[in-house]
């Protein structure tokens, strides 16, 4: 398998209260587009990852919103996956290009959140877990994933400063990064010290409320030299699911969706953990990339503290994650943060991502999760 | 010239402190104090309210003018706690202070800004000739929710101050002022509290209309940072007005005599005239004041005063604000509680 990458655009992700939906998807969306050096009527549709517009602003149909303020009559399609929608709209883009449906497409994520208190904004968030089974219950996702922390802490000894170290790392990507909503590098103590959210887990552990949009250009492999001289490849793409609840799951430690969806990535792309240079993975708190690059394979279960003691997932470390800032120094605009991982990708293998740049890297790799681990998607990159 | 005749402030006397708020939400003191920079603020005992602060007040900018109230033309009162949603505050003070009838009155709200919407007000009808003396006054009881971080802040107090040409202690330069439609700050009628929108009350809301409306007064007159001696911003926390004069290239010592937030909390609609009061009881005649208000919603009013040779003898007659800070009793959160009504 193999899909070309020829453009990207994000807008800067942060607290964005000067723009509406609307504006931050068709700046990125542009952005994209110019970046191709193509032009809007060179596109077959527009697929738009989106977790929660409706309860986030009100709008529904987003997908025909942005395609239509472009001047397309072109087909647009929402793709929602709570916090994986813009990971899955890149696979169902894929899928149409694979399929001869397409030649050209914009592959979008947009999420608009701060227009709502951030009571609105935890009780929309919600929705990506059990109403039932979770949510009735008082449970917000910051005590989910201090669950998946303190079993962490149980079976593996995993500590505190460890998971801080995940903050501190990424928050110095971020100061790297011009679109990072926190651009400020912070310490351990920092961390520790900040108010506490769920415990063992502090503000300093977890992702930010942002808006912020981000978007791909595709197009058939055979096409791409025709656009530009440095496409990037999609050349394996994994999805898998498991039950909303955190309490149903086999493990609280494991998320078997992320370990299987990266099983048929690596086999579809035809290489091993070890071929990848760099990840985006989704650290919506500090544990979750610990645990991420422990069901990826970066290291044994487990070790993901160690990993980070040894600073082997830093920028210049053996196998750098989150170069970008990750979720918690870029921002978390929920549908958008899939798309926004594949543009840090792509901008490490077109070698053009500046002070964060991975030197001669060749295969990235990103790990998109919606909820507690319900669903997972990771896509490999090559040059 | 157009300037101010006396001034007054009051602050009630019970203070609560920061860490007697923090204990009962189990809040971490050190962060809310690093947060808000403040220790205490001040609470209206139980029979006070926006109508007796605004008396008070307006009761010692009186005796410092030293004219006859019933030369007080006008009378505006700005607040958000006006004790009757209909039924003013400014005829129950123009009465108090023995104005007679003569005299146009309307309470005014613009979230914490509407005391100095008032000075405008009056300085409008005074300069055009329609009335001699005007009283504006700022004043609040502020509301808070329990357990919100406006807790630690949301005070009680108010300033006074009468504008007219003669006897003036101040001159007001100039006036500039900065508006939007910005949702910040709000609450809807009938509602207890306000609600706001976190972090969005900084950068778009208090720093765009504090910063925009200062240098809009400095370009208007044609003077520099260096040209003031203080500056008075308002106050809704201890860390917003430093911030602010370091956006403007202030010195932020220049904030410094009136700087009450720390010891009283956020007076609302009192506190940055409170803020002016307070500087004005010690600065040097010749010596020159920035104040830049700030009202949620939003809008901010600046305003550059220049002190006269009258002020040395005009302000001893009364009370200074600093004695008001300083006369205090602490209460307990449960006593705070029965005096907010809560119980």
């Amino acid at each position: 398998m193999k899909v070309a990458i020829i453009g990207i655009g994000t807008t800067e992700f942060g607290e964005n209260w000067d723009k509406n939906l609307r504006q931050l998807a068709i700046e990125a969306g542009t952005k994209a587009i110019i970046d191709a050096g193509i032009r809007g009527r060179d596109l077959d549709a527009v697929y738009l990852g989106n977790m929660s517009a409706g309860r986030f602003v009100g709008q529904e149909h987003v997908a025909a919103l942005v395609s239509g303020e472009l001047g397309l009559s072109i087909p647009a399609i929402r793709v929602e996956g709570a916090c994986a929608s813009g990971g899955l709209a890149l696979r169902q883009g894929l899928f149409s290009i694979l399929s001869d449906q397409h030649d050209i497409i914009l592959v979008g994520g947009a999420e608009k959140m701060t227009d709502l208190m951030t009571d609105g904004v935890t009780s929309s968030l919600m929705g990506a877990a059990d109403q039932e089974w979770e949510a009735y219950y008082g449970v917000t996702f910051p005590s989910l994933y201090a669950m998946i922390a303190r079993r962490h802490m149980f079976e593996f000894g995993t500590t505190r400063e460890q998971m801080a170290k995940v903050a501190v790392k990424n928050h110095h990507n971020g100061s790297l990064n011009p679109i990072a909503q926190f651009k400020k590098e912070i310490t351990v103590d920092d961390v520790l010290k900040s108010t506490m959210v769920s415990d063992p887990l502090t503000l300093f552990d977890c992702s930010p409320i942002t808006d912020g949009a981000a978007a791909l250009i595709l197009c058939k492999a055979e096409l791409a030299k025709k656009y530009v001289d440095d496409p990037i490849y999609i050349v394996g793409s994994g999805q898998a699911s498991d039950t909303l609840a955190l309490h149903d799951r086999r493990s609280l430690t494991t998320l078997d969706a992320t370990v299987k969806a990266a099983q048929g990535a690596y086999k579809q792309a035809g290489i091993t953990v070890k071929d990848v240079d760099l990840a985006e993975v989704h650290d919506c708190f500090t544990i979750a990339e610990i645990v991420a690059t422990e069901d990826l394979g970066f290291c044994k279960k487990g070790e993901g503290g160690k990993l980070l003691d040894e600073k082997e997932t830093e920028i210049g470390g053996r196998i750098p994650v989150n170069t970008s800032g990750g979720l918690k120094a870029v921002g978390h605009p929920v549908g958008a943060t899939g798309i926004k991982q594949a543009v840090e990708i792509v901008l490490q293998l077109r070698g053009k991502a500046d002070k964060r740049q991975i030197k001669d890297a060749k295969i990235g790799l990103t790990q998109n999760v919606g909820g507690s681990g319900a669903t997972a998607v990771v896509h490999i990159f090559s040059r | 010239m157009i300037g101010i005749v006396g001034y007054g402030g009051y602050v009630p006397t019970f203070r609560i402190k920061v860490e007697e708020i923090a204990a009962v939400w189990s809040s971490n003191v050190n962060s809310i104090k690093n947060g808000l920079n403040i220790e205490e603020k001040s609470v209206p005992s139980i029979d006070e309210d926006t109508a007796t602060i605004s008396t008070e007040a307006a009761l010692n900018a009186l005796k410092m003018a030293g004219i006859d109230p019933k030369d007080i033309g006008a009378i505006y009162i700005g607040s958000e706690s006006h004790p009757y949603a209909v039924k003013p505050t400014s005829t129950i003070v123009g009465e108090a202070i023995g104005c007679g009838t003569e005299f146009t009155a309307a309470d005014t709200e613009f979230a914490c800004k509407a005391g100095t919407a008032g000075i405008q007000m009056v300085m409008g009808l005074i300069q055009g000739g329609y009335i001699k003396f005007g009283l504006a006054i700022g004043s609040d009881t502020a509301q808070s929710k329990p357990g919100d971080a406006l807790e630690y802040t949301a005070a009680a107090g108010g300033a006074a101050f009468i504008i007219g040409k003669n006897g003036i202690v101040a001159e007001i330069e100039g006036t500039y002022s900065c508006s939007s439609d910005t949702p910040d700050f709000w609450r809807r009628d009938t509602i207890e509290y306000p609600s706001h929108g976190g972090r969005f009350t900084g950068i778009p809301a208090y720093f765009k209309h504090t910063v925009s409306a200062t240098q809009g007064l400095m370009n208007k007159l044609g003077f520099k940072t260096s040209d003031f001696d203080y500056i008075v911003f308002h106050m809704p926390n201890g860390k917003f007005p430093i911030k602010a004069a370091k956006m403007l290239g202030f010195d932020p010592k220049k904030l410094e005599p009136g700087f009450v937030v720390s010891k009283i909390g956020n007076t609302y609609s009192g506190s940055s005239l409170l803020g002016l009061a307070a500087t004005l009881d010690v600065t040097k005649p010749g010596q020159r004041i920035l104040i830049t208000s700030y009202g949620s919603g939003a809008g901010s009013d600046s305003f550059s005063i220049k002190i006269t040779e009258l002020i040395e003898e005009k302000r001893k007659k009364v009370k200074k604000i600093q004695d008001y800070i300083d006369n205090k009793e602490y209460v307990t959160y449960a006593q705070y509680t029965r005096l907010r009504r809560g119980i």
